[in-house]
Parts: structure tokens; C-alpha cells; sequence
């Protein structure tokens, strides 16, 4: 469905935007490959948290685990398979995902 | 109260009285006396001020945006290079709706490096989305710049504004006149209204962004509100010029018609020359010659329907125009009165170009004189004789 954009008389005044905003451009789309985590592998260390520039890397601070991806953010850009000491995420092309 | 002041001291005597919340300034000839006094006025405590003394000038706009953007009054003064080296920030400060004012003391613009007077600055910024006064003399400077917090304040237009004087000429020059008292200034420019989208962001916790990216999908329509904003203006500043008359009993609407209602011939012309200009008027209404003058005020916004009408009736007009465009045409404000006159119905009035006056070139009683014979002549014969002459160079 088209987003429907506000015309120049309903926009607030000067460029002005509430803050926040970012979490309604929901940027996984722009995404070519995706993360996968490997659970066996992975020693939850949060590296991949630290490193990933988009916040999309989900962990659980009371159980201390990584948790999941969020997708919805997640460009792809793969530092945090880059980064992971133990080659517990890989990228796979979306085109694999979706044959799956 | 009667009051002799240079324009420089007229603009920093109004700022004192407008008490603003931020003032950030760099300073340059020969608008530097304006914040200099100023920054004298905020030493001595007569003003609550913030002044911010900044690196340059383009940062001097970038402070008052800032300040401005969190709902302060702010206030700088500039000239020539000054407000060439504003340029990205004036079109910022115009394009998020911030009634930041600024006193300009038009300068040409190097190069040849110059510090006199001629209008090339501010005609300069003309398309950044600033509303731009410009005075005959220091009385209407500082008329002009309390007006001016005003009009840029004003909820329907939120546009920056600048107010302006002749550099030397007026800057520099003693005049008397009719300054205000501070309460009056005070009570007249009154508090700056609040801004619903800062109210909700300080008040209630919540950010915001300003001047996010805005691409093909929103960017025309904020140019179409800042535009609004200008049209808007074409309502607010002569309904400010009532009010400052109501108060103060002089009146102030986007042009002066000086002896126009009966002339064959006429000048149209900014700044400072308006007052020599009239001198002729009179010298040749004197002499049975029917000619007559009008003096903008207001270039930003253009006020292209009421000059038209005003000008139906004349024969032949005469645009003294102190800038060089270098359209290899005229100079910039002739295309603008001529495509104003263009939508009359029957006769048009002929217009001829006169460029003068760059880099403070004086211009004489005799030099206005010859125009209004060329622009007679042309009213006579009812043909355009050319389009641009110049006037006080050495051929």
C-alpha cells in the first residue's frame, strides 16, 4: 500500500520532525544479504551488539544471550559477522531465504 | 525624543530597546559599529543579551539559527563579504521559519575589495527566503528594524527579515531623529509569540528533529510553506506599518509614491538616493516639470500589483538600480517592475534601466537630474530610447 505523504498545509512548520522518527523508516528492506545466527557457536559475547550500527542486534540483559536480528532494521551490511570472534553468524543472500 | 545618531548607532540604540535573548555577531565594515556598540550596551548590563562573539560570520548566522530554532529572539548585524560568507545559512534560516533580524549595511561586494556603498549584497540574498526593508535615511532604519521584529515574528510569516541602510551614507552619517522611548519599544515589539512544535518538545519531554534530509518526497512542500510565508507578508507588513503609525505617527507600507499622482515621468529607486532623488523632484516640480518619485521599501516581498497600479498613469519610468546583476541586461530590480507592468491592461509606461552608484560612487543632484530628463524625453516621445544606461562611470 502506498504511504499516503501530508501536503504542504498539514506538515508541522520548517522542516521540523518529532524525535524518534527513524523507527518508522523501517530500513530492511535496503537489505541484499541477511544475518543467521548459529546458536552452537555462539559464546554471547555481544560483540555483534556492540558493533552493529543500526541497533537491530537483539540481546536479553538478564539471561546475558543474544536473542535474535530485528530484521525490520537489519541493512545487511555484515559487520557483525565480520566482527564475531567464533563465526557464529553468517550472511545469506535473501534470495536463498526466500527459496526456503 | 529628538536624538541625533549615526545609522550604525540607530540600529544598536533599537536593538538595546528590543532587548533580545541572543545576539551573535562578527564584525565588518561598516556594520561592525552596530554589534560593537551593542556589545557595549550588554557589558554595561542595559540589556538581558547573550551576546556570542564568533569566529566569523557564518557562524554568527549559525548561532542565531540555533538560538532562533530553541525559541530565542535573535539578532545579528552584517555587510558585504559578511553576508556573502551567511549565504548557506541564510537560506536555513529561511527555509526552517525563523524570525531571526538582522541589520544589513549594504556594501558592494569584492572583488575590487571595496567597503562602500551599493546594494549588490542584499540583492544578493534576495532568494533566500528573507523579507528585506530598505531605508532612506536613520529614521527609517530604525522604524524599519522594530518593524521588523515584528513582521518576522508575526505566527503567518515566521521568515527571517533584514533591515537595511546605505553603508556610510547612512551608517556613518549624523541624523536626527524621532527615537522612541524604551517602554514604547518594549510594549510595541512585546514578547516573541510561542512556537506550538518548541512548546511540546521543552515542555513536554518530547524532541524533535530540525532541518532533517527531505528529499523528492517532502522538500517542495516545505518551500511551498516558506513561500506561503512571503505571501502571508504582503498582508502583515503594512498591517505592522498601521500599528507602528497608530503608536508612533509615522506610517509605513511597502513603498513611498512621492508626487506621483499627476507625473509623466518618474523614478523608482532604493536607500539612501530616494532623499536626493526628491530633492530634484521638487527642484524640477518647481520648474513646471511633471515628474514624481517612488521609493521601495520592501524588495522582499516584492510587491509587484501595488506598484503596478501605482505606476499605471506614468508615461516613462527611470530605474536607478545600485547593483550590477551582470545579465548583460540591466541591473536586477528593472526586470522585476517591467514584468510587474507587463499584466496592465492598455498603455504601458516606457522603463529605461539606470545602473549607478557601485562601490559608493556619489551620486549627484545633477546625475538624478539627467535621468529624469532622459526618462522626460522618453516620455514625450512615448518610446523606449534603450534599455540600460550607466550613470557616473568614466567612459
Amino acid at each position: 500500500m502506498e504511504e499516503k505523504k501530508a501536503a504542504w498545509k498539514e506538515l508541522p512548520e520548517g522542516d521540523v520532525l518529532e524525535g524518534g522518527s527513524s523507527l518508522k523508516f523501517k530500513t530492511g528492506n535496503w537489505r541484499t544479504d541477511r544475518p543467521v545466527h548459529i546458536p552452537e557457536k555462539c559464546i554471547h559475547c555481544f560483540i555483534c551488539w556492540i558493533a552493529c550500527p543500526d541497533g537491530a542486534v537483539k540481546v536479553n540483559a538478564e539471561t546475558g544471550k543474544f536473542e535474535e536480528f530485528n530484521y525490520d532494521y537489519c541493512k545487511g551490511c555484515g559487520i557483525c559477522a565480520h566482527e564475531c570472534p567464533k563465526d557464529a553468524i553468517k550472511m545469506v543472500n535473501e534470495q536463498e531465504v526466500d527459496k526456503k | 525624543m529628538k536624538a541625533a545618531k549615526t545609522g550604525n548607532e540607530a540600529f544598536a540604540e533599537a536593538m538595546r530597546q528590543i532587548n533580545p535573548d541572543v545576539v551573535a555577531a562578527y564584525p565588518i565594515t561598516p556594520a561592525t559599529e552596530v554589534v560593537q556598540i551593542f556589545s557595549q550596551f550588554v557589558a554595561d548590563g542595559l540589556v538581558k543579551t547573550e551576546f556570542v562573539a564568533v569566529e566569523s560570520e557564518h557562524s554568527a548566522m549559525s548561532a542565531c539559527i540555533g538560538a532562533s530554532a530553541a525559541g530565542a529572539r535573535a539578532m545579528t548585524g552584517t555587510s558585504s563579504q559578511g553576508l556573502a560568507l551567511m549565504w548557506e545559512m541564510l537560506y536555513i534560516a529561511g527555509g526552517l521559519r525563523l524570525p531571526i533580524v538582522m541589520a544589513v549595511v549594504n556594501r558592494a561586494l569584492s572583488s575590487p575589495i571595496n567597503i562602500h556603498c551599493d546594494h549588490s549584497d542584499s540583492i544578493g540574498a534576495r532568494d533566500s527566503g528573507w523579507i528585506q526593508l530598505f531605508s532612506e535615511n536613520v529614521q527609517e532604519a530604525y522604524d524599519n528594524i522594530i518593524q521588523a521584529v515584528r513582521i518576522a515574528e508575526h505566527p503567518d510569516v515566521n521568515l527571517p527579515i533584514m533591515a537595511t541602510t546605505d553603508g556610510f551614507i547612512l551608517s556613518h552619517c549624523l541624523e536626527t531623529l524621532d527615537m522612541l522611548s524604551d517602554e514604547d519599544v518594549r510594549s510595541f515589539v512585546g514578547d516573541i509569540p510561542e512556537r506550538s512544535t518548541l512548546v511540546k518538545s521543552l515542555r513536554e519531554g518530547k524532541p524533535i528533529t530540525l532541518g532533517a534530509l527531505d528529499l523528492q518526497d517532502y522538500y517542495f512542500e516545505h518551500k511551498r510553506q516558506s513561500a506561503e510565508g512571503m505571501f502571508n507578508a504582503m498582508k502583515v507588513i503594512p498591517e505592522i506599518g498601521k500599528e507602528f503609525a497608530k503608536t508612533f505617527g509615522r506610517e509605513y507600507g511597502f513603498f513611498e509614491a512621492y508626487k506621483l499622482a499627476d507625473a509623466d515621468a518618474a523614478i523608482l529607486v532604493m536607500g539612501s538616493t530616494s532623499g536626493t532623488a526628491k530633492d530634484v523632484v521638487d527642484t524640477m516640480r518647481a520648474e513646471g516639470k511633471k515628474v514624481g518619485l517612488v521609493k521601495l521599501r520592501v524588495y522582499r516581498p516584492f510587491p509587484a500589483q501595488m506598484l503596478a497600479q501605482a505606476l499605471s498613469g506614468i508615461k516613462a519610468l527611470g530605474i536607478m538600480d545600485r547593483a550590477e546583476g551582470m545579465s548583460a541586461v540591466s541591473g536586477p530590480v528593472y526586470p522585476e517592475i517591467c514584468a510587474a507592468l507587463y499584466d496592465l491592461p492598455g498603455k504601458k509606461p516606457v522603463v529605461q534601466d539606470y545602473i549607478y552608484g557601485l562601490g559608493g560612487r556619489d551620486v549627484s543632484l545633477n546625475d538624478i537630474r539627467y535621468i529624469f530628463d532622459e526618462v522626460l524625453k522618453s516620455a514625450q516621445t512615448g518610446k523606449k530610447a534603450y534599455t540600460l544606461k550607466y550613470v557616473g562611470v568614466r567612459e
